[in-house]
């Protein structure tokens, strides 16, 4: 006997519809991206862009990158009813279907990022590798591809490549992460989903959640390591966090706005569920909590010159507030939808399972991963070079 | 492997419409090439039975279609049992291949009320989730119109789950079924969030997607689907477009027939009779 979790209903939904077909797993998958976009676009505005303030945490913002990045799959694959035919999109890929790419574009991104990684580590792990002995040196030979040519015209010919990569990687990261967008925003059998601008917001919180992801992981790492935190760039950071922000909140109001302004067919039950079971997920925490009191506080904070430890604290506070509000649009979002019925005549309410596959427990390990291998990165790839005790202010 | 495999041509219209079609031309004509020759291995993984046509059905003599007569529904539920019987389908309240729906107007009311067998008040009534039927809440309201609607796939030409579907494990066969390869399906379940009508599930026993196959295995042998064959007020309908005194050709020719959601550009192969402005 298999054990349901079925969904409690009120009104009229469609019986096959009490199952909840993506659970807190489809929730997991886009926030994880968002924060590769995000740490990707934090780490470029130093490598492609060349803004020096952000030099200090372009490089762990590009391993927190990566470390997301490998795990993006991982809820994807839990949630299948048949993981091990998972590569079958890969082999045959159904060119119509929105899903179709997402293994490719997966692929080439880890690739880019291993390659953007290879080439921003390359001169400290030949380094590293000359300083080692036995198996370690054997471990940082392999990983530079045994190519130890530093010289300044090598390093030139990094740069180059870097610039290039970084610039790919972009659109790179922001097209795989609008494209989780389209996914969602594609489908015509749900209102809650089916908005032209779902790409666009997914972007821009993509953006915010993965700069607040790496000013909560520096300031951290900071304490950890006992080294002083560099202002300047958790200051550019602060800056490029409100105005992303501010356009995050527009686009979500827009695309709010459109979709009660053009009250189509079932608008009334979209109302009943904004206004019920909705209201404090979406208007207290995600945009109350989750928005404007971290607005608030940055901007508080800019207007009244904020510094020291006052300052990191009121951003670590605001970054921890945007994550979360991240993480609660993404769960807006994909169980929203599924929890105002396709009939428009009945609303369902996801309880999530606190164990199996798809249970809380099982959310919690894969939002875990990533973090795990940025500590294992880190060790053996110090990101800290530019911020050594030494160097630092 | 006995037939030339023609092309899917819902695939490839679809794929024409795919605005990323730029993107992925370069791995386009391979894709296609793999999707017309894996489809009979797809029809196969999805009948249990090996691909057409064979001696005795040739699925490009044929285009199925369904007839639905709500006037005629009785709510009886027959038409429910019968497909969980002949298709396996799990026996609780959240597994349908077909179903249906009641319409229930109240003296002074504008809104219709809706419920199906899976309403928890209709379980208690049957005293099981494995046993359909209606309650008898109405019996002391002030009813002024009711009705019945049954429910199921509706075999679209334009089915949004087999444009969804990453692997190409469901797809839509020559004679205008759509069914689903559960031996190539992953299990995403992107195609039950795509479907319009809710038509689709997950099978907990197979662990891919299911729905209504308009019980293919007996329409290849001339038989007809089993919801069709025990309904006892012929409010079901089945039979080949391309044979004009066939009972849904009949059936559409001599009403004035609907589809369900029309504005999803779908274009079901079900047609109604009967339906209402709540019906949806």
């Amino acid at each position: 006997m298999i054990m349901l979790e079925s969904a409690p209903f009120t009104g009229y939904v469609y019986p096959n519809e009490t199952i909840i077909p993506w659970t807190l797993l489809i929730a997991i998958y886009p926030y994880l991206t968002g924060l590769v976009a995000g740490a990707f676009t934090v780490s470029s505005l130093h490598h492609a862009f060349g803004m020096e303030r952000f030099k200090p945490v372009a490089r762990f913002a590009l391993l927190t990158s990566l470390s997301c990045m490998i795990f993006v799959p991982l809820p994807l694959i839990l949630h299948l009813g048949h993981p091990e035919r998972a590569m079958n999109a890969m082999i045959t890929p159904h060119l119509s279907s929105a899903f179709a790419m997402f293994g490719f574009f997966a692929a080439f991104y880890v690739l880019l990022l291993l390659l953007e990684c290879w080439f921003v580590f390359r001169a400290d792990n030949v380094a590293r590798a000359q300083s080692s002995t036995g198996l370690l040196r054997a471990f940082y030979r392999a990983v530079t591809l045994w190519s130890d040519d530093v010289s300044a015209k090598a390093r030139e010919y990094d740069r180059k490549w870097l610039l290039a990569l970084a610039i790919i990687g972009i659109p790179g990261a922001h097209g795989l992460h609008g494209y989780v967008g389209f996914v969602y925003g594609s489908l015509k059998s749900r209102e809650w989903w089916g908005s032209d601008l779902m790409p666009v917001v997914f972007i821009f919180s993509a953006v915010i959640s993965g700069m607040a992801l790496c000013i909560v992981l520096y300031v951290f790492a900071a304490k950890v390591r006992r080294v002083r935190i560099d202002f300047a760039c958790l200051k550019g950071m602060a800056y490029t966090l409100w105005g992303f922000m501010m356009f995050t909140l527009l686009l979500e109001a827009l695309e709010f706005a459109n979709l009660v302004y053009k009250g189509r067919e079932g608008i009334e039950l979209v109302m009943e569920y904004v206004r019920g079971p909705l209201f404090v997920r979406m208007f207290v925490v995600q945009f109350g909590f989750g928005a404007l009191l971290p607005i608030g506080i940055i901007s508080a904070m800019i207007a009244r010159d904020t510094r020291g430890k006052a300052f990191v604290v009121g951003l670590v506070i605001s970054s921890l507030l945007v994550l979360m509000s991240v993480f609660m649009m993404r769960w807006n979002v994909v169980i929203g939808g599924q929890e105002i019925s396709k009939t428009m005549k009945g609303l369902l309410t996801y309880i999530p399972p606190l164990y199996g596959r798809q249970g809380i427990l099982a959310g919690i390990a894969v939002m875990t991963a990533p973090f795990l291998l940025l500590w294992l990165l880190t060790r053996l790839f110090p990101p800290w070079g530019d911020m050594s005790p030494e160097g630092s202010k | 492997m006995t037939q030339d495999p023609s092309k899917d041509k819902s695939g490839r219209r679809a794929f024409l419409r795919n605005a990323g079609k730029a993107l992925a031309g370069a791995m386009g004509g391979g894709a296609l090439l793999a999707d017309s020759a894996a489809r009979d291995e797809h029809v196969a993984g999805a009948t249990g039975t090996q691909s057409f046509p064979t001696e005795e059905y040739d699925w490009k003599e044929h285009r199925w279609a369904y007839g639905i007569d709500a006037t005629r529904c009785i709510g009886c539920l027959r038409c429910v049992e019968a497909c969980k019987t002949e298709n396996g389908v799990a026996g609780d309240a959240h597994h349908f291949r077909t179903w249906v729906e009641r319409y229930v107007y109240l003296d002074g009311e504008d809104k219709a009320h809706v419920d199906s067998h899976h309403d928890p008040q209709n379980i208690a009534a049957s005293g099981s989730e494995s046993e359909y039927r209606f309650d008898n809440r109405y019996k002391d309201a002030n009813v002024t119109k009711a009705f019945f609607v049954p429910k199921m796939c509706n075999h679209c030409e334009h089915p949004s789950c087999v444009q969804v579907c990453p692997v190409g494990a469901t797809f839509r066969t020559e004679d205008g079924v759509v069914l689903i390869d559960k031996e190539y399906c992953i299990g995403c379940e992107y195609c039950v969030q795509a479907c319009p009508y809710g038509a689709r599930f997950f099978d907990d026993e197979t662990r891919t997607s299911d729905k209504c196959t308009w019980c293919y295995h007996r329409i290849t042998k001339g038989l007809q689907p089993a919801c069709v064959e025990v309904c006892p007020v012929e409010a079901r309908i089945f039979g080949d477009l391309n044979d004009p005194s066939s009972p849904v050709s009949e059936f559409i020719s001599k009403n004035r027939v609907q589809v369900l959601k029309p504005e999803t550009g779908n274009a079901p192969a079900c047609f109604y009779v009967g339906l209402d402005k709540e019906v949806s």
